[in-house]
């Protein structure tokens, strides 16, 4: 069973009942899922979620999901690396890397769309849905096959092929849409308010945001039930970091870790840092922006957790950090070179920011820190092609010894 | 008849501009605000819009014209 309470409006704090909804009636606030945690410590123990599944799904009784409703792809439980080359090269004596770029379509999203799909299927819905621009397609397609659902995702048309692909070959019904992301963007509210599907960050919302809080457990439980001294993560919603500070204070609220103190930075790209740049402004207010970064998974202009964000930073005594756009590619290669993992566009973010915190004295150097890498460089390939340069010769073992002997 | 729920963002110099007054009246549009935050530097508005479907994409057009941001209430639909 789920310990959940309720829905609640985190404007007005208006109750609503554990529905497909995504904001209040009254003033249109987003809803968040409530939990009855005097329920959730009686039954949590470490011992039980040890005995779990090797997966997100070892921590179902802080998910709004039955447990016999769960759809466990084999997504989360992924490696926390102690990187001691790259904390090396940054001077970090602690510095782990939480590798979600091996979940079954190479991102996190698979994490929130577990949720919402299991979610979606204890609702009856027949039909899961999103518009995407890459990394949330694939994995909607993906646990919609696994659900046996009819899935729907919808796309600018001008979107590259190699990420259509990655929705397609699980059997989507693919929508091609011409226009902007904003546009796309509007045709999918209209769409979740006509026909009953379940919109995975539509009105599945609630309940897929709460996915992410998997990636503070899980962090705290492989660094032997502790909270690490500073988390770095990528900021595009703010939803994805909200949720890691949440995780990780449930673990204290429920009693399976003493404390957790946890600064919490929040890494943006230079052509897409609305959160980071109200941050360093001082003001409590997100303003919105003109996405125009190479980290297009991060590319969200007005993000709707950004002022919960700003709040977490706060609470946290945390901060944010932007990553200059030449500093992108950098951060990929540094951590490819480093540790032998190949990220996206977002993971070269965090590794740039990171390295910023390191140089302005915020991250010391034996503090415990935990960077996270979101999703596979396999996805944005297009972005470190320059770095492709053979050296080229003829067949031959004199041309090779010729080619080689300056290296 | 349809109703949309959208988010105008005005930037600082359009702040004290009478934009959702406009709104009402350039178009067939019923404007009901549900949540708003304004400061000196930027300002929101959450509101619903009830009025014929080609109303309220006229209109919303305008309104991105003066150069007020709008977006859907539902957030982020469009990630990664």
């Amino acid at each position: 069973m789920s310990y959940v309470t309720c829905l609640r409006c985190r404007g007005c704090g208006r109750e609503y009942p554990v529905e497909p909804l995504n904001a209040c009636d009254f003033c249109f606030g987003p809803l968040e899922v409530e939990y009855d945690y005097d329920s959730i410590t009686r039954v949590v123990s470490r011992e039980r979620i040890v005995e779990g599944p090797p997966t997100m799904w070892r921590y179902q009784d802080f998910l709004p999901v039955d447990a016999d409703m769960a759809l466990d792809m084999g997504t989360g439980f992924t490696p926390l690396i102690r990187a001691e080359n790259l904390g090396r090269k940054l001077g970090l004596e602690n510095l782990y890397i939480k590798n979600d770029s091996v979940n079954p379509t190479f991102s996190f999203k698979d994490r929130v769309v577990s949720v919402a799909s299991a979610k979606a299927l204890e609702f009856e819905f027949d039909t899961l849905a999103c518009a995407s621009t890459g990394n949330l397609m694939g994995s909607v397609a993906a646990h919609g096959a696994k659900a046996s659902m009819n899935t729907l995702v919808l796309y600018p048309a001008n979107l590259e092929k190699g990420k259509i692909l990655g929705a397609a070959i699980y059997g989507a019904t693919l929508v091609a849409v011409d226009g902007t992301y904003d546009q796309v963007n509007r045709l999918c509210s209209e769409l979740a308010d006509n026909h009953r599907w379940a919109f995975v960050n539509v009105n599945m919302r609630p309940f897929y945001a709460e996915g992410s809080k998997t990636l503070g457990y899980e962090v705290a439980e492989q660094l032997g039930w502790l909270a690490p001294d500073h988390c770095v993560v990528p900021g595009a919603s703010g939803a994805l970091f909200t949720k890691i500070h949440k995780g990780l204070k449930d673990l204290v609220r429920t009693g399976l870790i003493d404390s957790a103190d946890t600064k919490m930075h929040i890494a943006q790209a230079e052509g897409c840092s609305p959160i980071a740049q109200a941050f360093n402004d001082g003001s409590k207010e997100v303003r919105p922006v003109i996405p125009d970064t190479l980290a297009k998974s991060l590319a969200i202009g007005n993000p709707a957790d950004g002022p919960y964000a700003l709040r977490t930073i706060s609470e946290s005594d945390g901060s944010a950090v932007i990553a200059m756009e030449d500093e992108i590619v950098e951060g990929i290669q540094l951590l490819a070179q480093t540790e032998g993992i190949f990220t996206e566009t977002a993971g070269g973010v965090v590794i740039s920011g990171l390295r910023r915190l390191v140089n302005q004295g915020v991250i010391k150097p034996d503090e415990v820190t935990v960077a996270y890498i979101t999703g596979n460089g396999l996805k944005t390939q297009e972005v470190v092609e320059s770095v492709v340069n053979p050296v080229h010769i003829s067949p031959s073992y004199d041309a090779f010894e010729e080619a080689m002997a300056g290296r | 008849m349809v109703k949309r729920r959208v988010k105008f963002t005005f930037p600082t110099e359009l702040i004290t501009e009478s934009v959702i007054y406009e709104l009402g009246h350039r178009y067939k549009v019923v404007t009901n605000i549900r949540r708003a935050d304004v400061r000196e530097d930027i300002g929101w508005v959450v509101l619903e819009l009830e009025g014929a479907e080609s109303e309220i994409a006229d209109g919303l057009g305008w309104v991105a014209e003066t150069g007020v941001r709008v977006d859907p209430v539902s957030g982020d639909v469009i990630q990664g």
